[in-house]
């Protein structure tokens, strides 16, 4: 807890309409350590995360990133201050190559022709740094790599520009074992090199495997956001199902949950 | 093959042979990514399957014939390329080259302009078009399909209010009938040609030089000797032909030389296949038409590249307009209607470029235009009616359609997605 967070939101609302699908929402990411976000279907993950990278405006709340409160309208803003993120349906263009979709809509340019070489360069600094020796070929086609290999792009492509927080959103869900324990190793190392990491998930033991704390959120509220070391299995589970678990989570007397249940159906994914 | 590696940023991958790089493509080609393959082996078996049946195929002076027919054509098909990119359709191509080309033979004729303030005045008539369709379509969300559909019947209506219900308005002036019907000078042809021999050459060096200083990986030098050399015999070859006395009676007239639209053509290849392979916006074209919600995350302005390609695209229909008055010698109503947009859209659909979006080159509508211009000249040649000619140009269009269709589901197959 020494250490201050590097980026902090405090009392995010958000509604659709009048959906309101986050409420009051708070969390703390530090530097160098994984954050498990945590939730049933429809709780609100994939809306904060895109809350904070700019694709949707917040109702209220403010953003703090490393000690100064910012503002985040576009995904530019979030790209500036060093924030990326990997989306749950991935973003990648498939009739490109691998170099293309790690610098779309960011190419580095001599005058006003591409600089290949440069980015090439660049592109495979950042997967050597990642470790990933599996790709055949930088000029490869993004439709012809395997689930694993395409996350990994998508993930090379969220650290390449020296970010500091990268939120990653059910990056494993589609991938077999093998697959899975290479994309988790890979979320570590970014933690390990420093940065902030925002894993969201649905795999218990994925979140306890990399995760140094967990935040649960519950119906579009944070029900609680704790040490991982501190909690069990078992207690995760029941913040994520009810919202508390002993005298972790929401406040029993509080019964909101009856009042905005019937709003947000569980499993209306996007 | 070679156990040799090259790096390619600290990635380590095997260095490309001769050997490997053909084996890449075939790989790419047996899983889905054809191009203009089939375009090329049937422009191929055409030319031989005409040149036996009709010796007079192969002369000099139907060659040159190929040119000025194909020409409109091919400019309007380099635009719908862009247009096909992002998997939309501009099916008002075909008049609005017809517009363009009224107005421009309204302003040389009836108002005496000169061709230089007429010509462009007319290509920006076709920056208008394009821009109110391409508005039309992103910003107020009518599928392309209708707003150009539309625009067809819409344009088809104003060139016969421009022609005062349908009278044909000839075209005097020499510079703009010199654009479609004239030769270069002997001496200009094979100069022109030299130039983009070495101009492509240097271009190839300069860029495998680049990358081999950075350590990256260079495609093979033979397999770069070998583009080199087939672009020069082909164009060496070309002018040979064309540099040929074409005319009946040379005593009173002499016709010889690469006809002018050839190297007009050729730079607007240069330009456009720039514009979309190095820079920015090209880039973000692709990008578009791959997947618009990744674009989009990207930070690209999505809607503006859509209006873009339309505008792009009824400019490139300007200039197919005024070439096709210049080779007429005068417009009439029914000028950019009939076959034409058909054509233009086989010829890029026919040449490679995917109707799906996300996949295509300018080179395509050349590769293409060439493929319709054979079928119509041959078999014209051998005597089939417009009837016929009609009909086959149709078959092969939905062929080069299936083609893609079905190389798209082998893509699927095979992983390629
Ligand atoms: N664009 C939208 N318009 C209206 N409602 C939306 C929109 N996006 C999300 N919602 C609603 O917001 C709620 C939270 O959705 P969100 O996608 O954030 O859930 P999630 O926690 O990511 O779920 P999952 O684990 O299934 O990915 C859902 O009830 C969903 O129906
Ligand atoms: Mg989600």
């Amino acid at each position: 807890m020494a250490a201050t967070p590097l980026l902090e939101l405090r009392g995010i609302d958000k509604s659709f309409g009048p959906v309101q699908v986050l409420h009051d929402v708070g969390l703390s990411v530090y530097p160098g350590e994984v954050t498990a976000l945590v939730g049933d279907n429809g709780a609100g993950k994939s809306t904060l995360v895109k809350c904070v990278s700019g694709i949707y405006t917040m109702d209220a709340g403010t953003v703090t990133f490393d000690g100064n409160q910012v503002a985040i309208h576009t995904p530019r803003d979030a790209a500036s201050l060093g924030i990326e993120v990997v989306y749950q349906d991935l973003a990648l263009c498939d009739n490109l190559d691998i170099v293309q979709n790690m610098f779309l809509g960011r190419e580095k340019v001599r005058g006003i022709v591409l600089d290949e070489p440069t980015m090439e360069q660049m592109a495979g600094d950042t997967l050597a740094s990642l470790s990933v020796r599996t790709v055949k070929s930088l000029r490869q086609l993004v439709a012809s790599l395997s689930g694993g290999q395409r996350q990994t792009v998508a993930i090379a492509k969220a650290v390449l520009w020296n970010s500091r927080v990268v939120i990653l959103d059910e990056p494993t869900a589609a991938l077999g074992v093998a697959q899975t324990a290479q994309v988790l190793e890979l979320v570590r190392r970014l933690a390990d090199n420093g940065l902030g990491v925002v894993l969201i998930s649905h795999n218990m033991n994925d979140v306890f495997a990399v995760s140094d704390r967990i935040a649960a959120l519950y119906l579009g509220r944070m029900a609680a956001q704790v040490k991982t070391s501190d909690v069990t299995h078992a207690q995760v589970v029941e913040l994520i199902t009810a919202g508390r678990s002993g005298n972790l989570g929401l406040p029993p007397e509080k019964p909101a949950a009856a009042g905005f249940a019937d709003l947000t159906p569980p499993g209306a994914d996007l | 093959m070679t156990t040799m590696t090259t790096s390619s940023g600290p990635v380590q991958v095997a260095k490309p042979t001769v050997a490997s790089h053909l084996h890449d493509y075939w790989g790419r080609v047996r899983g889905g990514d054809i191009g203009s393959l089939p375009a090329i082996l049937g422009l191929i078996v055409l030319c031989l399957i005409f040149g036996t049946a009709r010796p007079t195929f192969f002369s000099a002076v139907n060659f040159a014939n190929l040119f000025s027919q194909g020409a409109a054509v091919i400019f309007i098909a380099m635009g719908l390329v862009f247009v096909l990119l992002l998997g939309e359709i501009d099916l008002s191509a075909g008049f609005a080259s017809g517009v363009c080309g009224a107005v421009m033979a309204i302003l040389l004729t009836d108002h005496g302009w000169d061709w230089y303030s007429a010509i462009p005045v007319s290509l920006v008539t076709g920056l208008v078009i394009g821009f109110v369709l391409g508005f039309l379509v992103s910003k107020v969300g009518i599928p392309s399909f209708v707003v150009t559909l539309a625009a067809f019947l819409a344009f088809q209506g104003i060139l016969l209010v421009l022609l005062s219900g349908g009278k044909n308005i000839s075209i005097r002036d020499k510079f703009v009938l010199s654009l479609a019907n004239d030769n270069m000078s002997v001496g200009l042809s094979w100069v022109l040609a030299i130039i983009a021999i070495v101009g492509y050459a240097a271009v190839q060096f300069m860029r495998l030089r680049g990358r081999a200083a950075r350590g990256l990986v260079t495609d093979p030098m033979g397999i770069v000797l070998a583009r080199i050399a087939a672009l020069a015999v082909l164009l060496l070859a070309a002018v040979a032909v064309l540099t040929q006395e074409r005319s009946i009676n040379p005593l009173i007239i002499s016709v010889k030389g690469v006809p002018i639209v050839a190297p007009i053509i050729a730079v607007v290849l240069i330009v456009w296949t720039f514009v979309l392979g190095r820079t920015t916006y090209g880039r973000h074209v692709y990008a578009v038409g791959g997947n618009k919600e990744a674009a989009r995350r990207a930070g690209i302005p999505v809607d503006r590249i859509r209006i873009s390609v339309f505008v792009i695209g009824s400019f490139m229909a300007s200039i197919g307009g005024i070439v096709a008055a210049s080779r007429a010698n005068s417009v009439d109503p029914n000028s950019g209607g009939s076959n034409v947009l058909l054509y233009a859209v086989g010829a890029a659909v026919i040449g490679g470029t995917s109707l799906f979006g996300g996949k295509g080159r300018v080179l395509d509508a050349i590769i293409g235009g060439a493929v319709i211009a054979v079928i119509d000249n041959g078999m014209g040649l051998m005597g089939y009616s417009a009837g016929t000619k009609f009909v086959v140009t149709g078959l092969i269009l939905l062929l080069a359609a299936s083609v893609d269709a079905l190389s798209r589901r082998r893509a699927a197959a095979t992983g390629n997605r």
